[in-house]
């Protein structure tokens, strides 16, 4: 049934043939794995940005907090990968002792190696369950299924919505990062969680292998996330949620539990959020307090405005678009301009272009990269209207994914 | 070289020395002309070659002696500016010109001819006795009519305190005319007695004046007083015990049980480190004492293992595990004072918690202030948010880089103007303009497009913040820039040892109270004030009824933008200036307007007092970590949103639903 809608279909499709173009250009030798990395992570990105979009495009909840959940997932999956990898180097030293090694001494070890650059050798009680895959990346999906649940719960309950939920939310995100940014959380402060990049278990395969099996991964997390999304957005619920955001006080006079539809979606895609997180950072290597300050959650926030609240493609496309811009542009990929009495270098003025587009994008063109879709198959025309008292999106005629 | 010419010469010091104190018993008149060289040539030895162990007789001697120059001689002594004419032994006081002494008298510095470098010797006392010729200095210096000299010794005194100075001591604060100096030599007095006087009274009543005290040295004292040790077992007959120490509370099982061992009563604890070395070493055939090398693989199997090794003698026995707690129970660790007088130190005790009780009234009054001066800068960052909020309706995310604005005004007037007062006389100013210019343009090119979309307004600003903090760092770099204050505002104000408050946060809380007053008064007495109000609580009515909300809002935006562009002069000042500052205000400038209710005046100023307040309070009590605290002040907001969702004043109109 969801199937049928040809944006779903076609979405697929591109999806598909990029994954696949990919992979045969990297078999090739065309692109290099940073690239075929880089790719990889740009598709969880991407999920990310369809959760965004759930959330704040059809919902109208503006949190600006979802990308301490992809930080959380990331987290999670790291401990598992340095406490294995861990584990595999000290193990050849500690057995080839006079004595078997105790489970004790082996804890000791491998606590000394991870939690020595925070000056502790103390393995602490959030890294009890470290040492398994399958719960560390159930974690991956709970923790943030469950920090979204009790936060949402305390602030739905309270009416707390608009600016004021975007202000919160903030000021959670910003708690969180302190917090981690500690030598005595547990986490490894500022060093955050590293190497992550090296796959127990998968040390003789080449990094550009394993890239391409992220890459296909990511691409079949992404597929089935916008499949997840595009069932959500199309029924009852989906209605109801644009009911919501477009005037909450009226759905609830309609009987509808205006909170629990809220709740539902602040929290499920925060799960989905986690495990894109978890699918990402082995990717990137690296996962850092830094990753989960408020602004990354306000960079998701801008990619979903610039590819166009309130269709799932827009999100991807924004994610997509702005995540690889800004990687040609930092990377040194863009040619300076040579202005005569000045050369702008765009690793230091790609910031700039992007704040300033990002007005523009707000004042000029509300809808976002996705209106260009609208422009082509020529349905813009028939009166979108003025833009209306929202809570945060586009009003009246979207395009339902 | 010089051995064989000064033996002679020393000799012969001796007969001339004998020979003065003949012409000085003939003639008893010459001998006061005479005094100081006279009494030096008694000691003529010992003063030459001092040593530690028997120069205090010497000094003594000296001291007592009542020459009113004796002071001097000694000064110069330990300043090795005194040296001695290997002809006759007498004492002068030297400067050295190239290859000639200039001499001058001992008794009254008159100039006393010039000697050849080779004819005289110069007194060169070690570091041991000048301490001693500054400790017996120190009774002159008391009464010397430099304060200066006698804050100097009143200084080397405390530091090197002895029961001998304390007469002198006390007879010099009679005399003493400065009040501060007068304070401190009683303070001293005290402190002296505390320790080393005679009597109990004497003793008692010291430690009943620091009672009163608040300072370090009287805390310090007192403390030293009730030093303790800890003694296992029971303690000696006329001990003054403190208390025994229970096992578990007082002290920990492992420090009890290392304490036993340190007297023989239990064997010291085997660590696991000398556990598996001993089973390594026992290792034979695969097996450690009729274990299998191979099941030893957890902790309690190496532990069985080690005791069967200790039991065979191969190893030092393990402390018995089941016998420790009767151990424990039958030497109890008492703690003794090292001072025998059980009345002093329950004196001591009782005068320590006094004290202790007065410093943590004190110090609760400094965090109160420093929670006030955060208050402030909470107030001055974030009012500017609040009233532009409580008019538009828009969050403006760029409101941090105003701030920053503000402070690279003054970085930049500071590089025009070198003197601080004038350029901190013209950036004040100039950043409320700068600014507010910066805020006119924003709501007049960006915000005002964007009427009624609050989200979308929040993004966009957002954009503008991220630019421009760019662009300032492109321009004068990622590096922090300097602001200095002027020296006026350097200092601190101190009260007392423990509160104590720098000029800058004064200022910056002056500068908020006459912000606030402005505020209140423009818009309680003034007609922008009144359509200001009539915007906020229902624009559409106030459209109608003649007010432009267009003018009012940016009227509104120029000033709240301007006063976070003075807050970011004054921030500053005592922060960092770097393109990111703005940011670390902005969230907390958030919480200030959503805590307080936004669009009001007190509402932000309660705010500000909440957050300041709740941020120091946290701190205090886990001080070694500013990033928890803010963690938990973070939750703790998130929390009293739940109950009062409209801040601490609720505003009626435009967001009451």
């Amino acid at each position: 049934m969801i199937l049928r809608k040809p944006s779903v279909l076609i979405f697929l499709s591109a999806l598909a043939l990029v994954t696949i173009v990919t992979t045969l250009m990297a078999q090739a030798g065309l692109v290099s794995t940073s690239f075929v990395k880089l790719l990889g992570k740009t598709l969880c990105l991407a999920i990310a940005a369809l959760a965004m979009d759930l959330v704040w495009g059809f919902t109208g909840i503006l949190s600006l907090g979802h990308f301490a959940f992809f930080g959380i997932g990331g987290y999670a999956i790291g401990m598992w990968l340095m406490w294995d990898r861990t584990e595999n180097i000290v193990m050849p030293s500690l057995t080839g002792g006079p004595l078997p090694p105790t489970p004790f001494q082996i804890e000791e070890a491998i606590g000394t190696q991870i939690f020595g650059v925070v000056g502790s050798s103390d393995v602490p009680w959030l890294w009890s369950l470290a040492g398994s895959l399958p719960l560390q990346l159930a974690a991956a999906v709970l923790v943030p299924g469950l920090i979204a649940l009790i936060f949402g719960w305390l602030a739905f309950r309270s009416r707390v919505t608009g600016v004021y939920l975007s202000i919160l939310t903030q000021a959670g995100t910003l708690a969180l990062s302190l917090w981690l940014f500690q030598n005595d959380s547990g986490l490894r402060g500022n060093n955050g969680l590293s190497g992550l990049q090296n796959i127990p278990g998968l040390r003789d395969v080449a990094q550009s292998v394993v890239s391409l099996w992220f890459l296909w991964a990511s691409a079949i997390a992404l597929a089935l996330a916008y499949l997840i999304a595009a069932w959500t957005v199309s029924g009852r619920f989906g209605s109801v949620l644009r009911g919501i955001r477009d005037d909450e006080a009226r759905v609830r006079f309609l009987g509808y539990e205006v909170e629990h539809y809220k709740l539902a979606v602040f929290t499920g895609t925060a799960m989905v959020t986690g495990l894109a997180g978890a699918l990402y950072y082995p990717q990137a290597g690296i996962v850092n307090p830094a990753e989960i300050a408020p602004i990354a959650s306000i960079y998701l926030a801008v990619w979903v405005a610039i590819g166009g609240r309130g269709r799932l493609y827009g999100a991807v496309i924004g994610a997509a678009v702005v995540s690889l811009a800004s990687s040609w542009f930092t990377g040194g990929g863009a040619p300076a301009i040579n202005l005569g009495f000045y050369v702008i270098k765009w690793t230091d003025w790609w910031l700039v272009l992007l704040g300033f587009s990002f007005v523009l994008v707000t004042l000029f063109a509300p809808k976002g990269l996705g209106g260009l879709v609208d422009l082509w198959t020529g349905r813009r025309a028939r009166g979108i209207g003025p833009l209306g008292p929202d809570q945060g999106s586009l009003r009246g005629k979207e395009e339902v994914a | 070289m010089t051995i064989p010419t000064e033996r002679p010469a020393m000799t012969f010091a001796r007969l001339l020395r004998c020979f003065l104190t003949c012409v000085c018993l003939a003639l008893p008149a010459a001998a006061q002309d005479a005094g100081v060289q006279v009494l030096l040539q008694t000691y003529s030895d010992q003063i030459a070659k001092p040593s530690r162990q028997t120069i205090q007789p010497v000094l003594d001697a000296l001291t007592s002696s009542g020459i009113p120059t004796m002071p001097d001689f000694l000064e110069a002594w330990a300043d090795k500016r005194v040296v001695q004419r290997d002809a006759d032994g007498a004492f002068f006081y030297g400067k050295r010109e190239g290859d000639t002494w200039v001499l001058q008298s001992v008794e009254d510095g008159a100039d006393a001819g010039t000697a050849a470098r080779r004819d005289v010797s110069e007194l060169k006392p070690n570091a041991g006795v000048r301490r001693l010729i500054a400790t017996a200095l120190v009774q002159f210096q008391l009464n010397d009519p430099d304060p200066a000299r006698r804050l100097a010794a009143l200084d080397s005194l405390s530091r090197s305190p002895s029961a001998k100075l304390l007469g002198p001591l006390r007879a010099s604060i009679e005399a003493e005319d400065v009040p501060a100096i007068r304070a401190r030599k009683i303070a001293l007095d005290r402190l002296i007695a505390v320790q080393f006087g005679t009597d109990v009274e004497t003793r008692l009543a010291a430690i009943d004046w620091m009672s009163d005290q608040l300072s370090l040295e009287a805390r310090a004292a007192l403390n030293r007083l009730l030093a303790t040790e800890l003694i296992v077992g029971s303690p000696p007959e006329n001990a003054n015990v403190a208390r025994v120490l229970s096992v578990g509370k007082d002290i920990s099982q492992t420090d009890a049980l290392a304490l036993l061992a340190a007297a023989d009563i239990l064997p010291p604890d085997v660590s696991r480190a000398d556990r598996d070395a001993a089973l390594i070493a026992a290792i034979a055939d695969e097996h450690v004492a009729g274990t299998p090398v191979a099941t030893l693989n957890t902790e309690a199997a190496r532990w069985t293992a080690y005791e069967t090794l200790a039991i065979a003698g191969q190893a030092p026995p393990r402390p018995a595990q089941n016998a420790v707690a009767t151990l424990l129970e039958r030497n109890p660790i008492t703690e003794i004072y090292d001072e025998p007088d059980p009345i002093l130190t329950a004196a001591a005790a009782a005068a320590l918690a006094e004290v202790e009780a007065r410093v943590a009234r004190a110090q609760a009054f400094d965090l109160a202030l420093d929670a006030l001066s955060l208050a402030s800068i909470y107030f001055l960052a974030a009012i500017g948010l609040a009233i532009t909020f409580g008019v538009m309706g828009v969050i403006n995310m760029a409101h941090g880089e105003f701030i920053m604005m503000g402070a690279y005004t003054g970085y930049v007037v500071q590089q025009i103007i070198p003197d601080k007062t004038l350029s901190l006389m013209v950036a004040l100013p100039l950043a409320f303009a700068v600014a507010a210019a910066a805020g006119v343009a924003l709501e007049r090119l960006v915000i005002r497009h964007l009427a009624h979309r609050p989200l979308e307004t929040l993004l966009a600003t957002f954009g503008i913040s991220v630019a421009l903090q760019q662009i300032v760092k492109n321009v004068f770099g990622t590096q922090a820039v300097p602001l200095t204050s002027p020296d006026w505002l350097a200092g601190a104000w101190v009260l007392n040892d423990v509160v104590g408050i720098s000029y800058i946060r004064i200022g910056i809380f002056m500068l908020a109270t006459m912000f606030l007053a402005l505020l209140v008064y423009i818009l309680r007495r003034t007609r922008l004030g009144l359509e200001v109000r009539a915007v906020t609580q229902n624009p559409g009515m106030a459209a109608s009824l003649g007010i432009d909300p267009d003018r009012v809002g940016m009227a509104t935006f120029a000033l709240g933008s301007g006063i976070a562009g003075v807050a970011g002069v004054a921030i500053g000042l005592f922060a960092q200036v770097t393109s990111e500052m703005g940011a670390g205000y902005i969230v907390q400038s958030f919480m200030t307007v959503v805590v307080g209710g936004v669009g009001s005046v007190f509402g932000t100023l309660a705010g500000a007092g909440l957050i300041g307040g709740l941020q120091k309070g946290i701190e205090w009590l886990n001080p070694s970590n500013t990033l928890a605290a803010q963690t938990y002040m973070i939750l703790f907001i998130i929390l009293f949103i739940q109950f009062r969702p409209r801040g601490i004043v609720a505003q009626k109109g435009r967001f009451a639903q």
